[in-house]
């Protein structure tokens, strides 16, 4: 046996140690991504006609809206993310999961927080503070869930044969030490009995919200752009030490943006955050030379292949970032600030860069953990120009009708026709994601099908002569 | 960076650095905050909401108004207005001074430009007062008369400062709209108000068949197009009472030291 023959022995225990884990987190993923995306869906619907949902108590725009807006981050981006991070990790190892059977739990105890958060959303329960909108019940599944995949991921990353990092290795670690932070922060200090006292809750909330779709969902994207985008292309990720350099000066700055500029806070607050907007320029150039200098000359053909969803995807992040670059210059700021245009942003960083990165990877990795091919192989490319054609749609509406309203002085009526342009985005969207979910779960019940079948023999075969006691 | 370690010393840096920053640091400085006074009456402010107020707070949060509606008024500066209260004791000097109130730009001015538009006054004999408002965008749209500051959430929990304008800032909307009947009809059939793009909420009120005489909440004035069928009613539920009054209580009003402007009733013209 040659050395390239263990090797991909090696990869195919590997993979198999990660089936079942990751196909419970990635299979409610896909499950949460179509039905925030419906959401998403029905609360633009009030943009066509504000009475259109106002006879159900349980459907108003804010019910609807935070449960899209929680199912994109909580059900789909975190677990998908954590899957993720199981593979590369093992792989990066080259070693098996270590206790697998802990985030096939964590997995489902985390998909029952998801559900009950949302279910106590619309029932009216919720927080009233932005991305924390969860009750306790939910918050303390989410974070036990977390803490015990982490545990997972971080005994297979000691596991590693080649002791030296990888760059991807720095972001998606830091994403698993950050996430436990922030969220335990947030709870005790915004959920319990006796929250701060005033305005402070609104800075704690601004702080956790920018540490969560900004820096946590940069370190994943970014963290599994640049394991695949090398491994796609053939090319070695160049270099180490701009990639080094991206990562340190994202956490140094991007973890103090998030204050907006008239906050009703002392002024070194609002400031400070603008000053460190204005920084995010040095890692956005650090990402963008990362990208350019791994791609040059490569030749890699993939119209719509994950190769597009993780280039495309890193793409996206630096439109994203440099949309908080242009919200913290004071020109514009106080313009957009309050307008769609915030909105656009948030929407960015979710579907369109780290949605496009998670998508794609879930494609790659799939067919490896279940040793098969894609049930339906032409739906990789086709959900990546769906997504493509509808995040078009949905995100540059969204950020001109910011600049209308910015410009009408925040009119009602000044930015209604690109509003309405945004449910065709989402429909392509949620086209898109539902091909997702289709071919994770025609997978999921072809290898069930396969384990009964397989099970059934076991029973039904006659014993071997060998074993008969004569 | 080759170690694990070194990615969990990276971590505890910047995380660390702005837990301090923007977590710590706000609580200590915020959190503690008392009642201040405001200034010229000297009352205590914030003044603690009614219990019906507060119980409007958590129906504001539970049907999710932060998500079009902020609580925040921003604000650009001050401008200074210099008002002649007295033309002078004499008929000459009243001469003198409309001839130089003539040649002088006496509103929207600077500090220095007020002082000295108030010298050149005083200095021939009349009486002036300078008056203080605050200045912006927010403040021009009319939502209200100085930006929000940190006493005006103390007793909110939670604080819903909100992110997103589709409907107007309501930081002030007591202050500004102090008609309890107007919220009622616009909560109801936002339709009434020319260019509301806000969803019904129709569910917290009740439609009911009207008895001999109409129940002394019933919704008046309701236009022909929203009102209900004959000898029926419209009759707010205990939410949407308590809804407003929580709107109500919204105000920034008074002038405090970090939010100095002149009341408008102490103006004399």
């Amino acid at each position: 046996m040659n050395p390239a023959d263990t090797n991909q022995v090696c990869s195919a225990k590997i993979d198999a140690s990660c089936r079942v884990p990751l196909l419970a987190l990635f299979g409610g993923a896909a499950l949460w991504l179509v039905l925030g995306l419906a959401f998403a869906l029905i609360a633009s619907l009030t943009f066509h006609n504000p009475e259109i949902l106002a006879y159900c108590p349980c459907l108003t725009y804010g019910h609807t809206l935070a449960a899209a807006n929680n199912l994109l981050v909580y059900g789909f981006a975190i677990p998908a993310a954590l899957g993720v991070i199981l593979w590369i990790f093992a792989r990066l190892s080259q070693a098996e999961l270590v206790l697998p059977i802990v985030p096939v739990a964590a997995a489902n105890l985390w998909h029952l927080g998801v559900f009950v958060g949302v279910a106590t959303i619309f029932g009216g329960g919720s927080s009233g503070y932005t991305w924390l909108e969860f009750p306790r019940a939910a918050a303390a599944l989410l974070g036990v869930s977390f803490v015990l995949v982490a545990i997972s991921a971080v005994a297979t990353f000691g596991q590693r044969q080649e002791r030296e990092l990888y760059p991807s290795h720095w972001f998606l670690l830091a994403a698993l030490l950050w996430f436990p932070w922030i969220y335990s922060t947030s709870n005790l200090f915004l959920g319990s009995n006796h929250p701060v006292r005033g305005v402070a809750q609104g800075v704690i909330n601004w702080w956790y919200a920018d540490n969560l779709v900004f820096v946590w969902l940069a370190l994943v994207g970014l963290g599994t752009a640049f394991y695949f985008i090398p491994k796609i292309s053939g090319q070695p990720l160049k270099s180490r030490f701009y990639a080094l350099f991206a990562f340190w000066t994202l956490i140094l700055f991007g973890t103090w943006i998030g204050i907006p500029a008239g906050a009703p806070v002392p002024a070194w607050l609002p400031t400070t955050s603008a000053l460190a907007s204005y920084m995010l320029i040095i890692p956005i150039i650090a990402v963008a030379v990362v990208l350019v200098k791994t791609l040059w000359g490569a030749k890699v053909a993939s119209f719509g292949g994950i190769f597009c969803y993780m280039r495309f995807g890193t793409v996206m992040f630096l439109i994203s970032a440099l949309m908080l670059v242009v919200q913290a210059c004071p020109k514009h700021g106080s313009v957009l600030e309050f307008t769609w245009f915030g909105q656009a942003q948030v929407q960015l960083q979710i579907l369109g860069f780290v949605g496009l990165i998670l998508c794609g990877a879930i494609h790659d990795i799939l067919p490896q953990i279940m040793s098969t091919e894609l049930p339906f192989k032409k739906f990789v490319q086709v959900q990546f120009w769906l997504s493509f054609a509808g995040l078009a749609l949905y995100i540059i509406p969204l950020a001109v009708a910011g600049v209308m309203q910015g410009n009408a002085v925040y009119d009602p009526a000044a930015a209604k026709v690109p509003l309405m342009i945004c449910t065709s985005g989402l429909m392509l969207l949620l086209a898109g994601a539902v091909l997702l979910l289709v071919n994770i779960l025609v997978m999921t019940f072809k290898w069930k099908i396969a384990l009964a079948k397989s099970a059934y023999a076991a029973v039904t075969a006659p014993l071997e002569s060998s074993e008969v006691k004569s | 960076m080759k170690s694990g370690f070194g990615v969990f010393f990276a971590v505890v840096i910047a995380l660390g650095g702005s837990w301090v920053g923007l977590v710590v640091g706000p609580t200590l400085q915020l959190g503690t905050a008392k009642q201040t006074t405001v200034l010229v009456s000297g009352d205590l402010w914030p003044q603690q909401r009614t219990g019906e107020a507060t119980l409007g707070m958590q129906v504001y949060r539970a049907n999710g108004c932060a998500a079009c509606h902020t609580e925040q008024m921003r604000q650009d500066g001050v401008s200074f207005d210099v008002v002649l209260t007295s033309p002078g004791k004499t008929p000459a000097v009243a001469t003198a001074v409309s001839n130089v109130l003539a040649t002088l730009k006496l509103n929207d001015l600077d500090k220095e430009e007020a002082d000295a538009a108030a010298g050149k006054i005083t200095d021939l004999g009349g009486k002036v007062e300078t008056h203080l408002s605050a200045t912006g965008t927010d403040i021009k749209r009319g939502w209200g008369v100085r930006h929000s500051v940190a006493a005006d959430y103390l007793y909110d929990a939670p604080v819903q400062l909100g992110n997103l304008r589709a409907g107007p800032d309501l930081a002030n909307v007591g202050g500004r709209l102090a008609d309890a009947n107007w919220h009622l009809n616009h909560l109801y059939a936002p339709g009434i108000v020319s260019g509301s793009r806000m969803p019904s909420f129709k569910f917290l009120f009740e439609v009911r068949k009207a008895g001999a005489k109409p129940s002394a909440d019933a919704l008046l004035n309701l236009p022909k197009e929203f009102a209900p069928a004959d000898g029926y009613e419209v009759v707010p539920k205990p939410e949407a009472k308590e809804l407003v009054a929580y709107l109500l209580s919204l105000r920034a009003d008074v002038p405090l030291y970090e939010a100095p402007f002149t009341p408008v009733t102490t103006a004399k013209p």
